[in-house]
């Protein structure tokens, strides 16, 4: 206790140079837990939108279906039992089918994935209401960079070419009925959707489908044969791994950051030992033991990392809590490369994000302190006394 | 302790490694000193003065013979035991004043009563009355840099004096003041050895300390040449 206050006394006392590690320390601080709030804003909306969007409560593939295999793709469908169906009534799964085909926006070829949904699905948040034709026209929704990609508007029709089950080529015509905008870029980026009973007819699936979407209050209701069921870990996986790289890549700043504010504490650590010899002697002279010095010092060190909590409390809070609010708009074509990510990220904060940064700040300085001070323990106390160690 | 004496020095040697070999400070010492005594240690630079006197303070070790400052043998003391005979027992006074620079005049007297883990009311009571003994209590908030040479061993001395130690001790208290600050000082130290009879140890060789003494310990090239009480009557 006793090293707490004389620190805190000979820190006050020291002022400009004090308050200027202390600065320092406190943009890291800030800057630090801005950082990974925006990390953990970005990870929770990509997470909430892709649920939303795309994977529910998970979801039962087809035995065969691998997204990432295009030649398995034809083959990845198969009927829905009696169970499914009854599951699909109770709005508990809504099914999909996915089949590879071409589109020819102004005379351009275009690889497309066409997808079949029922236009009543309430489990996700696709528009597919729009999908509702009482005509025979093909009504197809899409998203707004597969349209801006293609040039496509509400209303224009646009001839989209597959192949049926039995592999002979068909073609036709679809209205883009709707044109969405979603945060998640897999429903998005060449997708086209399209009334699951046209799609099951125009490729000669009738009952038949790829995927089957659970709610989010359903999720896992049970083995169905031949479809695997695959939860949120697994189908999130991109997403964590990519929020890992991304937080990965993050702590090189941090890192850069920490080492400046270290950089600086260690600095004063060990000119202040240089110029301040006389005062440890000083100290050892009214009684302290050459072990108190070391703690003092290692204290005063760290309690900068204390003091810049307390100065990030007071700029940081107000700053941290409005970026939150008016969140950070991600320059256009930020989700070019398929990740779920908004146009603005709001920064999400927790106890344990503050708390966690904060005792990490608090433990480096710590160390960085505690090494230069160790040189004190070595000290001749006489020599200290007079200012004469080099 | 014997008949009052707080210091008893026997065949006391203290040499430094120089190169290979070594150099004695110090050479057979021998001596007691009592309690109330205002006492220094005299002679040229390199005689052995400062060494004896941070043995008798505790901030070093002899390297042979026996130095025993109120009943402990400086020699065979822990870390933690010399730290606490200083801290309890003995004052300093060094010729730089050595005052913390950030601490105010206030906090610098009060830092040894911190290190005694004080009560605040009782540490305020006795920074007080230290400040008083020395005049100081207008510049209490003052910091060192604000100071005068001759307060700021005034400050000092509140210092040394406030944890009211046994021995005081004082390392060329004067070296850096004028005549007048120097006469200032001494009277102010020999006023509280006589109100609170607290031994008073100087290392000098400056004629204005030494006529304030009231014992002379020569020293020359390491030994005791002359030990005399001074007759102040």
């Amino acid at each position: 206790m006793l090293a707490f206050k004389l620190a805190y006394r000979n820190l006050m006392g020291a002022r400009l140079r004090t308050w200027l590690n202390v600065f320092v320390l406190s943009l890291s601080f800030v800057v630090i837990i801005w950082f990974k709030g925006v990390i953990n804003g970005w990870d929770l909306q990509a997470r909430r939108d892709t649920i939303d969007w795309q994977i529910g409560g998970g979801q039962y593939w087809q035995e065969n279906y691998d997204p990432y295999d295009p030649f398995s793709i034809d083959d990845s469908h198969a009927p829905m039992s009696d169970a499914v169906l009854d599951a699909i009534k109770q709005e508990k799964l809504t099914p999909m089918l996915i089949s590879q085909a071409t589109m020819y926006p102004e005379g351009r070829i275009q690889s497309i994935s066409l997808r079949g949904v029922n236009p009543d699905q309430k489990i996700l948040e696709l528009p597919t209401a729009y999908l509702v034709s009482e005509n025979d026209e093909i009504p197809a929704i899409i998203g707004e960079r597969t349209a801006r990609n293609n040039k496509l508007t509400v209303g224009d029709y646009v001839t989209i070419r597959w192949r049926d089950v039995n592999g002979t080529f068909d073609a036709d015509e679809v209205k883009i009925v709707h044109i969405f905008k979603t945060d998640v870029p897999p429903v998005d980026l060449g997708v086209v959707w399209i009334p699951l009973e046209k799609h099951q007819k125009m490729v000669q699936m009738p009952n038949e489908a790829t995927i089957l979407t659970s709610s989010k209050e359903a999720g896992f209701i049970g083995p169905i044969p031949d479809w695997e069921f695959k939860n949120h870990y697994f189908l999130l996986t991109e997403i964590r791994e990519m929020i890992e790289v991304k937080s990965i890549g993050g702590s090189v700043y941090f890192v850069i950051l920490m080492s400046l504010a270290m950089l600086a504490i260690f600095d004063t650590q060990v000119l202040s030992i240089f110029r301040r010899q006389k005062e440890i002697g000083t100290h050892i002279a009214l009684g302290m033991t050459q072990g108190q010095v070391v703690t003092l010092f290692t204290v005063e060190g760290a309690m900068h990392s204390i003091l810049a909590a307390i100065l990030a409390a007071i700029y940081g809070i107000p700053l941290l809590a409005y970026q939150a609010s008016v969140g950070w708009t991600m320059p256009a074509g930020t989700d070019d490369f398929g990740l779920a990510i908004a146009e603005t990220i709001y920064p999400a904060y927790s106890l344990g994000l503050v708390v966690g940064s904060t005792l990490i700040v608090l433990i480096t300085t710590t160390i960085v302190s505690y090494i230069p001070a160790r040189r004190i323990s070595k000290m001749n106390p006489t020599d200290a006394i007079r200012g004469k160690i080099q | 302790m014997k008949n009052g004496q707080l210091i008893t020095i026997q065949n006391l040697v203290k040499d430094y490694p120089v190169g290979r070999g070594y150099f004695r400070a110090l050479n057979d010492i021998n001596l007691t000193i009592g309690k109330g005594e205002f006492a220094g240690l005299v002679g040229p630079s390199g005689s052995g003065k400062t060494t004896l006197l941070n043995i008798i303070g505790s901030l070093d070790v002899p390297t042979g013979g026996e130095a025993n400052v109120l009943g402990q043998s400086i020699g065979s003391l822990s870390t933690r035991q010399s730290a606490n005979l200083r801290n309890h027992h003995l004052g300093f006074i060094f010729q730089t004043y050595n005052l913390l620079p950030v601490y105010n005049v206030f906090e610098n007297v009060e830092l040894p009563l911190l290190l005694l883990k004080m009560a605040k009311d009782e540490r305020h009571n006795l920074v007080d009355q230290a400040l008083d003994w020395v005049g100081l209590q207008d510049k209490r908030k003052s910091r060192p840099a604000q100071l005068s040479g001759g307060e700021c061993q005034r400050v000092s001395i509140a210092r040394a004096m406030v944890k009211s130690p046994r021995i005081v001790l004082a390392d060329e208290p004067t070296a850096n003041l004028d005549a007048k600050n120097s006469h200032n000082i001494l009277q102010t130290m020999e006023k509280l050895n006589q109100e609170l009879k607290t031994t008073f140890i100087f290392a000098t060789h400056d004629d204005k300390v030494i006529q304030y003494l009231h014992r002379k310990i020569s020293l020359d090239d390491g030994r005791v040449v002359n030990d005399e009480l001074i007759d102040k009557q």
